[in-house]
């Protein structure tokens, strides 16, 4: 009887460690899920900044110097940079995501190597894809898909950010970086394409102005590598002198 | 002959920096000084002629259709170029890290002048940028891939050099505040792509 007794105790004791150690369970799932100790909205503040913080006071380009390399070569027209903007925005929220999943179980040492496996994977998805349904702008972009495996910004957050956060701020943070590679690379194509060959996404824009008439010429320089890099200099400028506090000190 | 043409070309006709804009960030992260930037451009020639012979090797008898018949006549439909990226940078990464590797043991001097640098190099654009124009350009051999390995390096390293002495100097210049640092280094980097576009109509 006693012994019955014990074992029914003990019994109930394992059914409460049991549930116990899901509940802990769900919790640290919880916890590794959302990453933060209570429960945060999906869009509180702290999120919403990782959205906008790139956008303009930590923006890659032009303050992180980060991913200047496709930035430049395929801002000649509107088009080929928003394509390449929304493939940087889906590899970069990803591989984001994945690296954070894995972040417990990668041995830093190889850590690099692994980073630069999972962004390739992504970037053959979104070379395929390209090749498959937009297959003139694929071209376009040539080699350039291919080096968003290099982008700097890709490697940079992910060593800088997914490493140390959670999935889901780690997915935001991929798509704010991203957001602000793509506004730069708009701005800068837009000039570009506008000054360079006086049309918007293949659209006359200049000719419908009438501009032409009155001895008007497109700015063939534009079209040239050198403008590109200058084009960025004078963006960093308009930034800096409206957010002052960008400034460098040397 | 033809060597030494594509030597010259890749040098400074297509210049990984001034003609295609690859390998620029650490080209402005690492300018600031004059011997950083010898450091780092060293170390980017060794890569880049290492790598892209090996690459090339790896395209010729693995990736391209049709290439893996020296196993069995069979393979000839077999098309694995989906794999170029994933193949390329596994082999720039695991170079980079036995270059590192084998400068440690053999050249404590040098790994010490150029160890920081060696690891970037593996996401440096450049590298892999020299492996995907390698495959664009159907070389003929390994010894053409070696030397526009080869050339691409030191176009970067010449590229890096200048900027590098340039901002040295600069630093005691009156520039406009918002324009400091970042700005301006972009812009010289404008002026001195239209000084290496004069090369552009020299056809070799």
């Amino acid at each position: 009887m006693q012994q019955d007794n014990f074992d029914m105790m003990s019994t109930k004791e394992n059914i409460e460690s049991k549930t116990s150690s899901e509940e802990k369970k769900k919790k640290e799932m919880i916890m590794f899920l959302s990453s933060s100790e209570e429960k945060e909205h999906f869009l509180s503040k702290a999120n919403r900044k990782l959205l906008s913080d790139p956008l303009d006071d930590n923006n890659p380009i032009t303050v992180q110097v980060l991913g200047i390399c496709s930035a430049l070569a395929i801002t000649v027209q509107l088009k080929p940079a928003i394509v390449m903007s929304l493939a940087v925005v889906f590899v970069m929220a990803f591989s984001n995501m994945i690296i954070s999943m894995l972040r417990n179980s990668i041995p830093s040492r190889i850590r690099i190597i692994v980073q630069l496996v999972v962004v390739a994977a992504m970037v053959i998805l979104v070379d395929q894809i390209l090749k498959a349904y937009a297959f003139d702008v694929s071209k376009e972009l040539s080699i350039f898909i291919g080096l968003i495996i290099t982008n700097c910004i890709i490697m940079g957050r992910l060593e800088a950010f997914a490493l140390g956060n959670g999935v889901y701020k780690s997915f935001l943070d991929g798509i704010g970086n991203a957001a602000g590679y793509g506004l730069i690379l708009i701005i800068i194509a837009f000039f570009r394409e506008l000054f360079g060959s006086g049309t918007l996404l293949g659209y006359d824009v200049v000719s419908w102005t009438g501009l032409y008439d009155a001895g008007y010429e497109n700015n063939g320089f534009f079209l040239l590598s050198p403008m590109a890099l200058i084009v960025v200099g004078i963006v960093i400028w308009v930034q800096r002198s409206r957010n002052r506090k960008l400034i460098e000190e040397n | 002959m033809e060597l030494i043409n594509l030597f010259t070309k890749s040098i400074f006709i297509e210049n990984m920096v001034f003609a295609y804009f690859l390998g620029m960030c650490s080209y402005l992260a690492v300018s600031k000084t004059v011997k950083t930037a010898v450091g780092l451009g060293a170390a980017v020639i060794f890569v880049l002629a290492v790598t892209v012979p090996v690459n090339y090797l790896i395209d010729t008898y693995f990736l391209q259709q049709g290439a893996l018949t020296w196993l069995s006549p069979e393979f000839a439909e077999v098309d694995l170029s989906f794999l170029t990226f994933i193949m390329f940078i596994a082999v720039i990464a695991s170079m980079v890290q036995l270059v590192e590797m084998t400068v440690e043991k053999f050249a404590p001097a040098l790994h010490s002048s150029l160890g920081i640098f060696l690891p970037l190099i593996a996401v440096n654009c450049a590298i892999l940028g020299g492996s995907l124009f390698m495959q664009q350009k159907d070389f003929v051999g390994i010894h053409e891939a070696g030397v526009y390995g080869l050339g691409s390096g030191i176009g970067f390293f010449l590229a890096i050099l200048g900027i590098a002495a340039i901002r040295e100097k600069i630093a005691y210049s009156n520039v406009p505040a918002p324009l400091k640092g970042l700005g301006i280094t972009f812009i010289i980097t404008g002026l001195m792509a239209i000084g290496f576009m004069s090369f552009m109509g020299i056809d070799l």
